[in-house]
């Protein structure tokens, strides 16, 4: 327990000091909320859809605690270029909790960014149906990060290369939030596309916030977290198995 | 008995021998300094040495542990001062410390105790609640050297641990080193490129050349035996005056280059 307690300190920490990067990772989600809000909100309420930003603003939530999460992974590679790394990999403790330590510290720094992002959505016009289902979406907005740091983890302990790491998250993480149901809903989409959304575990994520926040989910709210909470438990395992193969 | 012992140790990597049936023993409280030429196998033996590394084949045993059998017991034996530095910068000194001595499952009390004690060895008391980003060179140094014996090793590994510092916090280091190995007992394991730290701190030496042990002995006995006046021209007599070729890696470069790359 220490073990993951010191590593998911560490992470805090330099989070917490690192004020550029809490600032600079609110840049895309007030662009998308904003001048996609407020672009399509007019063209969504004359199809009938209603008020877009209510619709809008969980999904924009759910991007950038997934794009926070994944991109925790990278300070893998910044540990093991400055060294850092080998420090926690001679110390005698189990490599899996040392990785689940340094997960749950990025898990936990993409909530704090998703619930900073949930204030800037208040202040575009966002309102929540009822502040008492908060809770529920505190529970989404954790095993989103959960499951994309774990992915965070899995890449940052496959790929050596500091440059590479943002390109190919970015290749994963854009069509994971285009097919999610972030943007639009899911009602009516050409099969092919309603498969591939079906697939990728955060449209599990994204509707359950959207239960939470906004009660108007595609799914039952059981279905979305027992499925979320599978895929992460996988993704765990797999990037738990990555890490402790990682060599010096 | 020997606290390392180290018989027929070999490493390959896609074919290339880089330790080739390599022994050596050191003796409890020995300051023993590993000496070689650039890619002679210094490196990878330590990694073998402290498990970062497994062996091709041949058997270590560290203060009685097996690393093929009882990693934890090996990695709990020895701390270890990297090459490269190995600090957290974004951390302060003492937060260093402490993230180390969780690490290491140091009780509560004897960790603040311990760390006060080290702080003041190694003279950083005063920035300990500094951000290791804004330290000195030789201040991370006595930092790691702090930390390395924060969870009382019984061999300290030290691999060129006074590269790039001047000579005042080299003879600095070396005070301290020597200072530890009497109050405590630690065994010292040491790589250098300065023979004359070595001439002057060890009392064993083995030289690697070629991922083979070429001589063990006392400064003393070297010198006599290549009939020579100094340690470094009994290296340069046992190792030849070739300088050897090592390419930068990629780790090199993103180190120079760091200044662009900080957050």
């Amino acid at each position: 327990m220490s073990t993951i307690y010191i590593l998911w300190l560490r992470q805090l920490k330099r989070y917490v000091r690192s004020k550029p990067r809490m600032i600079g990772s609110l840049g895309q989600p007030i662009l998308f909320l904003f001048a996609l809000g407020f672009g399509f909100g007019p063209i969504y309420a004359k199809a009938g859809g209603g008020n877009y930003i209510e619709f809008l603003g969980p999904g924009i939530i759910a991007m950038s605690v997934m794009f926070t999460a994944v991109f925790t992974g990278i300070e893998i590679i910044w540990d093991r270029q400055f060294g850092f790394l080998k420090e926690t990999l001679v110390a005698p403790v189990p490599r899996f909790q040392i990785m689940l330590g340094r997960t749950l510290g990025g898990a936990t720094v993409a909530t704090i960014q998703g619930f900073i992002v949930f204030l800037l959505a208040l202040v575009a016009g966002f309102r929540p149906v009822s502040y008492a289902m908060l809770p529920l979406a505190l529970v989404f907005v954790f095993l989103i990060a959960l499951h994309f740091a774990a992915i965070g983890t899995a890449f940052g302990s496959l790929l050596e290369d500091m440059q590479a790491f943002p390109l190919i998250m970015n290749f994963i993480m854009m069509p994971l939030f285009f097919l999610s149901g972030s943007l639009f809903p899911l009602n009516g989409i050409p099969e092919a596309i309603l498969a591939m959304t079906y697939a990728n575990p955060l449209t599990y994520g994204v509707d359950g916030l959207r239960a939470a926040l906004a009660a108007n989910a595609h799914f039952a709210v059981s279905t979305d977290f027992l499925l979320l909470s599978g895929m992460t438990v996988i993704m765990l395992s797999i990037g738990g198995y990555l890490f402790s193969k990682i060599r010096i | 008995m020997n606290i390392i012992e180290v018989r027929e140790l070999v490493k390959i990597f896609d074919g290339l021998t880089a330790v080739d049936h390599v022994s050596f023993s050191v003796s409890h409280g020995d300051i023993f300094a590993f000496l070689g030429p650039n890619g002679a196998g210094k490196t990878t033996t330590i990694k073998m040495l402290t498990t970062l590394l497994s062996p091709t084949s041949g058997h270590i045993s560290l203060n009685g542990a097996d690393p093929a059998k009882d990693q934890d017991g090996v990695r709990r034996s020895f701390g270890i001062v990297f090459q490269d530095q190995s600090l957290d910068d974004e951390l302060t000194a003492l937060e260093n410390l402490e993230f180390h001595g969780v690490l290491y499952k140091v009780p509560r009390d004897l960790r603040r105790k311990r760390i006060a004690e080290l702080l003041q060895i190694v003279e950083l008391t005063d920035r300990k609640d500094d951000l290791v980003k804004h330290f000195s060179g030789g201040m991370k140094r006595r930092l790691e050297i702090a930390r390395g014996l924060l969870h009382h090793p019984k061999i300290l590994f030290l691999d060129e641990p006074t590269l790039g510092l001047d000579p005042q916090t080299r003879n600095h280091i070396w005070s301290y080193i020597h200072g530890l190995n009497k109050a405590e007992g630690i065994t010292v394991f040491f790589t250098t490129h300065y023979m004359e730290e070595a001439d002057r701190a060890a009392n064993r030496v083995a030289v690697i050349d070629h991922g083979k042990i070429v001589t063990e002995g006392t400064p003393a006995e070297l010198k006599e035996r290549t009939k020579t006046q100094s340690l470094e021209d009994a290296f340069l007599a046992l190792t030849g005056k070739e300088v050897r070729a090592e390419e930068a890696s990629s780790k090199d470069f993103m180190r120079m280059h760091r200044n662009v790359w900080r957050r």
